[in-house]
């Protein structure tokens, strides 16, 4: 499991059975300085990211258990929002506001 | 396992309902001499404890994870124990 920020989405209408209507997310990896450490993944999202959230990425074969669907072929999911990651006494990333329209739900899934 | 030391606490409002009530730790993981290992940093549930600063154990395969924390969960690492000494070919490291 690791932090990471979403820097964009994908968008794939023929995809295998079970993947239904997940939403898929592209979440860069970071260290805790707030600085990129590895390739982009593309992730599974079941907390409402968007763009420019810093997210908590669970990965490898439990990333499907956060799903709807348990048993699919997903080896990243989003699984949190990260508010704050508090590194030295210091917050890396700074807050920041969110940017979501006031009524939409986050956290309706399982 | 790997050895791993604190470096952080995570706070996320919005999570997977598994993750309720459970405390989150960025973990950035050792060689058993002190220095970064050459790993990404983890974040993984606490369940002893731990606190920024500390040299931890941390589980870090999600089926050893599952058995602690339920086998429905989405949870691959957690931080299993926190280090008093570790002893390298005879020799102190840390701690002791």
């Amino acid at each position: 499991m690791y932090l990471g920020r979403v820097i964009g989405r994908v968008v794939a209408t023929r995809r295998i059975t079970g993947l239904g209507g997940e939403k898929l997310l592209i979440v860069m990896p970071l260290d805790e300085t707030g600085e990129a450490v590895a390739e982009s993944v593309v992730a599974c999202d079941v907390v409402g990211s968007g763009l420019g959230d810093v997210v908590h990425v669970c990965d490898g074969r439990e990333a499907s258990l956060a799903l709807r669907e348990r048993f699919v072929p997903v080896d990243a999911t989003i699984v949190g929002y990260v508010e704050e990651f508090a590194h030295d006494g210091t917050l890396v990333p700074p807050p920041r506001p969110r940017r979501r329209p006031p009524g939409r739900k986050r956290n309706g899934l399982p | 396992m790997k050895i791993g030391l604190v470096v952080g606490t995570v706070v996320t409002p919005v999570q997977h309902p598994a993750y309720d009530g459970q405390r989150l730790l960025a973990v950035r993981p050792l060689d058993p001499d002190g220095t970064p290992a050459q790993d990404r940093m983890f974040v993984a549930v606490d369940r002893v404890d731990a606190g920024v600063g500390d040299r931890v154990l941390l589980m870090a395969e999600g089926s050893s994870v599952r058995a602690l924390v339920g086998e429905s969960a989405p949870i691959r690492c957690a931080v299993v124990g926190v280090i008093d000494e570790i002893a390298l070919e005879g020799r102190t490291v840390y701690g002791g």
